[in-house]
C-alpha cells in the first residue's frame, strides 16, 4: 500500500532523517511519535505525495511516487484521508461543504444523512452551517477528522489530530479511528499524547514508531 | 447554505472558487470596455470596406473627357466626340455638361458669381462604362485622330489612392479589433493571476483532497468566462447602442458616411460576446495551468 524503501529526506541540505524503510499493510494500526522537529509530519506528507523523498524508493499503491503526475498523485488522495495539524479549510464555504470537499472534487454529492451522521459523531451538528473561521481550534480539528473519513478511505494519515481537544473528544475520535480500523482502513496517527497510545492498548494491535536522531525505529528497534 | 441563482454564475465553480469581488469586476469591466471599444473597430472596418466598394464602384462607372480648343472649334469636336463615343463598344450613355452643371463643379472654389462665359473653360462629357468595359488606349487613339482637343480621363489617378486608402482603413479596423482581443486576454490573464495567487491556500486544500488540475483549473476558467461573457454581452450592447445612436451620414455630411452596421451587418457584434469568452477562456487556461504548475 504505502512502502518504503531505504528513504531519506533532506530539507535546506540538512537530513531529516534517512534510511527509512517500512510497508505500511493494509489493516495495520501506527501510532507516530518523537520529538518536535524530529520529521513526523514530513514523514506524513512523504505518505501522501505532498513530498518527494530525497533518497530512497517510495510507493503510493503501486506506484513510484518520481514517477507520479499531479494527476496521478491527486488520484492517490483520493485515497487517503488527511488530517493536518493547522486544519486549513475553504473558509467561504459552510462547515458541512467542507466536510462533503472530497465527495465534490470527484463530482460525487454527499449524501444528507450519512453527512448529518458523521457531523453528529464528531460533535459538529449544530455547526453545520457555520462558516470554518467562527470554529474554535477543537472544532476545526473535529471538521478535518470528519472530511478524513468521509470518503472512507484506505488510509487515514491524522497528524496529532487530538492536540487541541478535550479528554472526552479525544476517546470519541480514538473510538472512530479504531472503528475504522476494524473495518479494514491503514491508519497512522502522529502524536505526543501517550494516554491516546495507551488507550489503544488491547483494542487494536497498534505499533508504535518514533522518529528520533533521524532514524524510524519499532518499538525501541531500528527499522 | 442557499445562494441567489444569478445568470451567467456556475454552481459548481462557486463552490469551491470564493467569491473575488474584485478581479470579478475587473474581469467584467475590461470585458465590458473592450467589447465596446470592438464594436467601433467593428463598425469601421465593415464600414470602410463598403466605402471602398462604393468608390470603386462610382469612380470606374464612369469617364469623363475634357475638351479644350478655341471656341469656335468647342461645338464641332464636342459633336465629334459625343459620336464616337456613341460608335465605341462598352461605352453607355455620354452627355455633354450644360454650362450651369460647370458652374455648380467649380463653384466651391471660385463662388457662386462665376462669369463662366467670359472664362476659357474646357468642355467636360461624361460617359458611363457599360458591363464589359471599354477599350482605353483605343479610345485615346480615335480622340487624338477625331478630336485633337479631347482628353480622356478614366479616374484611375483618383480611384487608385481612394481604394488603397479605403483598404488601408478596413485593416486598421481589423487590426484594431486584434489588439483589442489581445489587449483584452492579457488584462484577464493577470485577473486570472492575480485570482490564482490569491487563493493559494484554497488550492492546496483542494488538492489536498484529491482535486486534479483540471477540476481546479475548470473552476476558475468557468466563472473568468462566464464573468468575460457578461461583461462583454453589456458592452456589446452598449456599443451597438451608441453606434445606433450616431447621427445618420445624410445628417452628418460626407466623411464619415455609413460608420456603422447595415442590413445583417448587425448581426456582426453579436459574435464578440462569444469571441470575448474564447479570449478569455483561452487565457485563463493557460495562466491557470501555468500557475499550478508553479504551486507545488
Amino acid at each position: 500500500m504505502i512502502a518504503f524503501e531505504n528513504v531519506g529526506y533532506s530539507y535546506g541540505g540538512a537530513e531529516l532523517f534517512s534510511g527509512v524503510s517500512l510497508t505500511l499493510a493494509p489493516g495495520s494500526f501506527h501510532f507516530l511519535t518523537g520529538p518536535s522537529g524530529a520529521g513526523k509530519t514530513t514523514f506524513l506528507k512523504l505518505c501522501y505525495g505532498e513530498l518527494v523523498p530525497t533518497t530512497g524508493r517510495l510507493t503510493l499503491f503501486d506506484g513510484e511516487v518520481r514517477s507520479m503526475s499531479r494527476d496521478d498523485v491527486a488520484m492517490v488522495r483520493r485515497r487517503i484521508g488527511v488530517v493536518h495539524q493547522d486544519c486549513q479549510f475553504l473558509d467561504h464555504l459552510p462547515v458541512a461543504a467542507n466536510v462533503a470537499l472530497p465527495l465534490t472534487v470527484c463530482g460525487r454529492e454527499a449524501d444528507v444523512a450519512n453527512l448529518q451522521d458523521l457531523l453528529t459523531w464528531v460533535g459538529l451538528r449544530p455547526h453545520t452551517d457555520a462558516l470554518p473561521p467562527s470554529l474554535s481550534g477543537g472544532e476545526r480539528q473535529r471538521a478535518a477528522v470528519a472530511r478524513a473519513v468521509i470518503m472512507s478511505p484506505e488510509v487515514i494519515l491524522a497528524d496529532e489530530p487530538t492536540g487541541n481537544l478535550d479528554a472526552e473528544m479525544s476517546m470519541r475520535l480514538l473510538t472512530l479511528f479504531i472503528e475504522l480500523n476494524r473495518m479494514g482502513k491503514t491508519i497512522v496517527l502522529a502524536t505526543h499524547d501517550m494516554n491516546l497510545i495507551r488507550a489503544t492498548k488491547g483494542q487494536v494491535p497498534a505499533r508504535v514508531l518514533r522518529l528520533q536522531n533521524r532514524k524510524l525505529q519499532l518499538a525501541g528497534a531500528d527499522l | 447554505m442557499s445562494r441567489p441563482v444569478l445568470p451567467f454564475t456556475d454552481p459548481s465553480a462557486d463552490r469551491v472558487v470564493p467569491p473575488t469581488g474584485h478581479t470579478a469586476w475587473l474581469t467584467g469591466f475590461t470585458a465590458a470596455a473592450m467589447t465596446f471599444l470592438a464594436v467601433f473597430a467593428l463598425a469601421l472596418s465593415l464600414a470602410s470596406g463598403r466605402l471602398a466598394d462604393r468608390w470603386q464602384e462610382a469612380l470606374s462607372n464612369t469617364a469623363t473627357i475634357r475638351i479644350s480648343a478655341p471656341p469656335d472649334q468647342i461645338e464641332a469636336q464636342t459633336r465629334a466626340v459625343l459620336t464616337l463615343l456613341s460608335t465605341t463598344p462598352g461605352v453607355g450613355d455620354a452627355r455633354a455638361l450644360s454650362d450651369v452643371e460647370q458652374r455648380g463643379l467649380l463653384e466651391p472654389w471660385f463662388g457662386p458669381d462665376l462669369p463662366v462665359d467670359s472664362l476659357a473653360l474646357p468642355q467636360l462629357v461624361e460617359f458611363a462604362s457599360a458591363d464589359q468595359g471599354y477599350d482605353a488606349q483605343g479610345l485615346r487613339l480615335r480622340l487624338q485622330a477625331e478630336a485633337p482637343g479631347a482628353v480622356l480621363d478614366d479616374h484611375t489617378r483618383w480611384r487608385r489612392p481612394l481604394a488603397v486608402a479605403a483598404e488601408r482603413l478596413r485593416l486598421l479596423g481589423w487590426l484594431s479589433l486584434a489588439l483589442i482581443g489581445g489587449a483584452m486576454a492579457a488584462m484577464i490573464t493577470l485577473a486570472a493571476n492575480a485570482a490564482l495567487a490569491a487563493n493559494a491556500q484554497v488550492i492546496r486544500v483542494l488538492r489536498l483532497v484529491g482535486a486534479t488540475d483540471g477540476f481546479i483549473a475548470g473552476a476558475f476558467v468557468r466563472r473568468f468566462t462566464l464573468r468575460a461573457l457578461a461583461g462583454s454581452l453589456a458592452g456589446g450592447a452598449l456599443g451597438a447602442l451608441a453606434i445606433f445612436a450616431l447621427p445618420s451620414a445624410d445628417e452628418a455630411g460626407g466623411f464619415l458616411t455609413g460608420l456603422g452596421f447595415q442590413g445583417y451587418g448587425w448581426f456582426a457584434p453579436l459574435s464578440l460576446p462569444l469571441l470575448a469568452a474564447i479570449v478569455a477562456f483561452a487565457a485563463t487556461r493557460a495562466a491557470a495551468r501555468k500557475k499550478l504548475s508553479e504551486l507545488m
